[in-house]
């Protein structure tokens, strides 16, 4: 009895004194916002602090529209955006004196996928919007075999899907017979298997057991990514009140160096160089 | 120390590990309620319940969960059709007439089955089951309603059998007796002493088992496919409660209309499972036998 008593008091101390090493020993910095970019940040955090030990960079999603919010307030240093700043939020952040300032860290492109021995090779975004909405319902109204369409969507809360729904869909509703993965392998693993499938992947999660379609006949590659060629594209953000110094710099330079952008290549994401 | 002093402290120490378990139930309820019931300002409790539309994300949203409800039920039924009479009858043959090596085998092999991991069972669904169902009915999907029945009654059967496998076992010695004294069969001594004589233990069992399956999450997530839409066949894809809150409680943003719709998701749930249990309870204080039968 007494023995564990005193185990516990020795723990607790433990980790009284780490707590407290953390909060007084560290530098920390603060980055919210968009869960689609929270991967990248998440990743590049991780190594910049490997590199950094003594500097403490806190992660947290909540939407673009939050963390540009919590910019404003002051309670973050940087916030992730998955869309540009609207006219709306630099109003209200110039009138409290805060200044943003735009960091393109990576583009995001999605990707429409099909089962390898669909004979379809192209569709156009209003095609692809008509089956995501169940009005096309089968593969010979779009030039493939007489089978039915089975759409392959995202939970409505991911990154990949708001991409989805605003660059395809243009705010349309995804028919409620549409089958929801979780994730972007989910979605490979359900088409890979499924000849009657269509998905969309980020481009980062293409292999060769699903087949890419064009976009109005576009191929989604890196160059015509970022060329802003394919639409199906959108850059992500990083912003900071004013133009960053100190840690925050650092870190963003870290993000856009070499070796940030091969954390953005292996999370999936386009780099930007 | 004193011994009554010693006495004292242990007995109330164990009261307070009793009482940590409670109050930790008594916690997450609270929690539930509490992170749940917000919804209920943007959307009525009948819009919400029977609700067609699942559009959480959109603007307007739309909360309504009855498509999701339906396929918790849908796949729960279906899931018991298959696992109960399995799960019965498996037990009755452990039970009463498997030879004793027999009963050493299949025993622990079914009790394994309880013991594999849900992911294992969904991957199985997926990667197995689907492609198999799609090609050999010919379906768009493989991922649907008897998919995700198939696989959740993999894991109700073990639930079932081991507890409808204990009620046999307490059937008095004394019912087998009389009944072959009066000249009956074995089989007829089994289906007409022994099962009825268990009955109530078996029905829990039942009940118990469906409420393994219809809050079980990871299998339905895998291998239901998800579509929040009313089904109009057992091929089609559902989207159970689990499911969606697996789903969509990532990324939903804290304290959103969203995050509420999902907790006000698990308060449905919650109320369905508690429902399962407080039968599961009354059928088996109801239907007791009383006397040497009392289970």
């Amino acid at each position: 009895m007494k023995n564990i008593i005193k185990t516990l008091l020795i723990g607790i101390i433990c980790l009284a004194v780490a707590g407290a090493g953390n909060a007084f020993g560290a530098e920390t910095i603060v980055v919210k916002g968009s869960t689609t970019v929270l991967p990248v940040a998440q990743a590049t955090a991780e190594a910049y602090m490997a590199g950094h030990p003594g500097i403490n960079i806190s992660i947290s999603g909540g939407g673009s529209g939050n963390g540009i919010k919590a910019l404003v307030d002051k309670s973050t240093d940087i916030a992730t955006s998955s869309r540009f700043i609207k006219d709306k939020e630099i109003k209200l952040a110039v009138e409290k004196g805060i200044f943003p300032v735009p960091h393109r860290v990576a583009i995001d492109a999605i990707v429409p996928i099909v089962h390898p021995k669909n004979p379809v090779n192209n569709l156009t975004i209003e095609q692809l919007s008509l089956i995501y909405q169940g009005k096309i319902k089968n593969w010979k109204e779009v030039g493939g075999d007489n089978l039915q369409i089975v759409v392959v969507s995202r939970d409505t809360s991911s990154g990949t899907y708001e991409v989805w729904e605003e660059k395809v869909l243009h705010g349309a509703r995804v028919t409620p017979r549409a089958q929801l993965q979780a994730s972007n392998g989910a979605i490979v693993q359900t088409v890979s298997r499924n000849k009657y499938a269509i998905g969309y992947i980020g481009f980062g999660y293409v292999n060769k057991n699903v087949k890419t379609l064009k976009v109005d006949g576009i191929d989604a590659s890196v160059e015509n990514a970022l060329s802003g060629t394919y639409s199906v594209a959108r850059p992500l953000f990083m912003f900071t009140n004013g133009w960053p110094t100190g840690v925050t710099a650092d870190f963003i330079n870290f993000i856009v160096s070499k070796k940030g952008q091969e954390i953005v290549t292996k999370e999936g994401f386009i780099p930007l160089y | 120390m004193p011994r009554k002093l010693k006495e004292a402290i242990i007995k109330n120490l164990f009261l307070l590990f009793a009482l940590a378990s409670l109050f930790v139930l008594g916690l997450i309820i609270v929690f539930l309620f509490l992170e749940g019931i917000p919804i209920f300002k943007v959307v009525s409790i009948k819009n919400f319940l029977f609700g067609h539309l699942w559009y959480p994300t959109y603007d307007p949203p739309s909360f309504g969960i009855w498509s999701l409800i339906v396929g918790s039920l849908v796949v729960t039924l279906f899931s018991s059709l298959i696992a109960v009479p399995l799960g019965i009858l498996s037990a009755v043959y452990i039970a009463e007439i498997a030879p004793p090596i027999v009963k050493e085998i299949f025993k622990p092999v079914i009790e394994l089955l309880a013991g594999l991991p849900s992911v294992v069972l969904g991957f199985f669904g997926m990667a197995v089951l689907a492609p198999w169902l799609q090609e050999t009915f010919d379906l768009p999907t493989g991922l649907n309603i008897v998919n995700a029945s198939i696989v959740l009654a993999f894991m109700a059967v073990p639930t079932i059998s081991s507890l409808s496998e204990d009620a046999l076992y307490s059937v008095p010695q004394e019912f087998k007796e009389a009944s072959y004294a009066l000249g009956a069969t074995r089989f007829e001594t089994i289906f007409s002493i022994i099962i009825p004589a268990a009955l109530s233990g078996i029905s829990t069992a039942v009940i118990l088992g469906m409420a393994r399956a219809i809050g079980e999450t990871m299998v339905v997530l895998m291998v239901a496919g998800g579509a929040a839409a009313i089904p109009e066949s057992i091929f089609d894809s559902v989207r159970p409660m689990p499911a969606s809150i697996a789903a969509e409680m990532g990324e939903a943003p804290f304290r959103s209309n969203h995050y509420h719709a999902l907790f006000a998701t698990g308060i449905v749930l919650f109320v369905l499972t508690l429902g399962f249990n407080l039968i599961a309870d009354y059928v088996s204080h109801k239907f007791k036998e009383v006397g040497s039968a009392t289970l």
